[in-house]
């Protein structure tokens, strides 16, 4: 047992909250993305077009049943033989697609199961007032569906923040990647990766607090 | 004018609506009666195809619709042509008073929002909850949720108003309100078609009564024919219930 070279860790936290926007970005971007795409996905399950449910159902089976990592690794070393455009992709590019398309087959089932718990009856008054069945969704049923997902949806972004740390097995130099930089000069390694540790820590604390006070703009209208 | 022909319906093997035939003229106010499970309701949502009747056809106003051959836009137009208001009011929760009032305004007809704005708050004043325009239907009564959505109805001008048991979900003390309103919407000569269990009230305010049975009109009439000088044995026994 040896003391902590608190020195060395005090001086490492800036260099690596350097690297914090860069996972923020691919964090904030892939949740948008596939929030985006998971909205569709779910739609198309709960409202089954015909020759899509399949295909909806086949792409949130796989994207669940097999590991991120996997999935990265045949973004990045895989794809990139076969289709001849992705050859140019780099490893931020890839994380981001992995992470979106992880992510959104797991909040795509969240989305659904909470378009399902929308009342019947705020449906039936969108359709009675001859509302399009995408009018009903975007402007009744997904923002309803939204405040009852919210609290399970803010969970998968912080997983997404810290499943960017993959990315640096694709050779992104992030939190992780520099972490990992850092700690193989200096060979403190534990005193660097229990930095980052804290840091990813106290980033997902943050997103907690902003999770109590999305709850309760969202919980606005129904509140007595 | 508004002209139903041979409307039917069948929930797997029990046939709801048998082949019904109904004429409204406009501005005229009918109100259905009878026994809970004769289709009452379901007349009302197969007009909009809430409920998707098997076969008739449906006019109302400009719009013609063969219920067999319905497509998507034949039934939004339908829709667009009728305004419903709900047994348990079914405002939209995530929206105020005012903007459950301007939803159909601005998303359906298409209007400017300021537009929208200024007839929803006309409509809001008519229905007493001016002060309300703000708040979300979890903040109201029943009663006033009720009357919202008989304003969010009203404020579409529509050919056809539909009311299925509109005071049926409420506490007593908030009944007379909502009637009240309703009396005001057939004032402006809005065509009116009503399910209700208040007979009183169906007397006061129809031009005609349709007594329903089985899934048929089995009598109808003016309310001092239907109510006062029976003449179908199952309406004089559903009339001495509801005493």
């Amino acid at each position: 047992m040896r003391a902590l070279d608190l020195d060395y860790m005090l001086g490492l936290v800036p260099v690596i909250l350097g690297y914090v926007p860069l996972t923020m970005f691919m964090a904030v971007v892939a949740m948008v993305c596939a929030l985006i795409l998971a909205s569709l996905l779910a739609v198309e399950r709960v409202v089954r077009v015909p020759g899509l449910d399949w295909l909806v159902i086949l792409f949130i089976s796989f994207f669940r049943g097999t590991p991120l990592l996997v999935q990265l690794f045949l973004f990045y070393y895989g794809l990139p033989q076969v289709v001849a455009f992705l050859t140019q992709i780099n490893g931020v590019t890839a994380a981001i697609m992995g992470l979106t398309l992880h992510f959104a087959a797991y909040m795509a089932e969240a989305i659904r199961a909470a378009i399902s718990g929308v009342d019947r009856s705020q449906w039936e008054a969108a359709h009675s007032i001859g509302m399009t069945q995408s009018q009903m969704m975007r402007r009744i049923v997904l923002p309803q569906a939204a405040r009852i997902a919210a609290p399970t949806l803010v969970n998968y972004f912080i997983d997404m923040i810290k499943s960017t740390s993959l990315a640096f097995t694709l050779g992104v130099t992030e939190m992780m990647g520099a972490t990992q930089k850092e700690a193989s000069g200096s060979f403190l390694y534990f005193e660097a990766f229990l930095v980052v540790a804290v840091i990813y820590w106290v980033i997902v604390e943050v997103l907690s607090q902003g999770q109590k006070q999305l709850e309760i703009r969202l919980g606005r209208a129904f509140a007595r | 004018m508004i002209r139903v022909r041979g409307l039917t319906k069948r929930f797997g093997t029990t046939t709801v609506l048998d082949d019904i035939d109904l004429d409204i003229a406009d501005g005229e106010r009918v109100v259905v009666i009878g026994p809970s499970g004769t289709g009452k309701s379901t007349l009302l949502r197969c007009l909009n195809f809430l409920d998707r009747p098997e076969a008739g056809l449906i006019e109302i106003g400009s719009v013609a619709v063969d219920a067999a051959r319905a497509g998507r836009r034949d039934i939004l137009a339908l829709r667009r042509a009728t305004a419903f208001v709900f047994q348990n009011y079914a405002l939209f929760a995530n929206r105020t008073a005012k903007q459950n009032i301007m939803e159909a305004l601005v998303t359906v007809q298409g209007r400017p929002k300021a537009e929208a704005e200024a007839r929803a708050m006309e409509v809001l004043a008519e229905t007493g909850l001016a002060d309300k325009a703000d708040s979300y239907p979890a903040a109201l009564s029943g009663g006033q949720q009720q009357r919202v959505g008989i304003g969010r109805a009203m404020a579409i001008g529509a050919d056809l108003m539909l009311f299925d048991e509109p005071t049926s979900a409420l506490d007593p003390e908030w009944v007379g309100e909502v009637l009240d309103l309703m009396r005001r919407v057939a004032e402006q000569l809005q065509t009116m078609l009503i399910v209700t269990h208040e007979m009183s009230f169906a007397r006061e305010i129809a031009d005609r009564i349709l007594f329903m049975e089985g899934g048929r009109i089995v009598e109808q009439g003016t309310p001092e024919q239907v109510l006062g000088a029976p003449k179908d044995e199952r309406l004089q026994r559903f009339l001495r219930r509801v005493g």
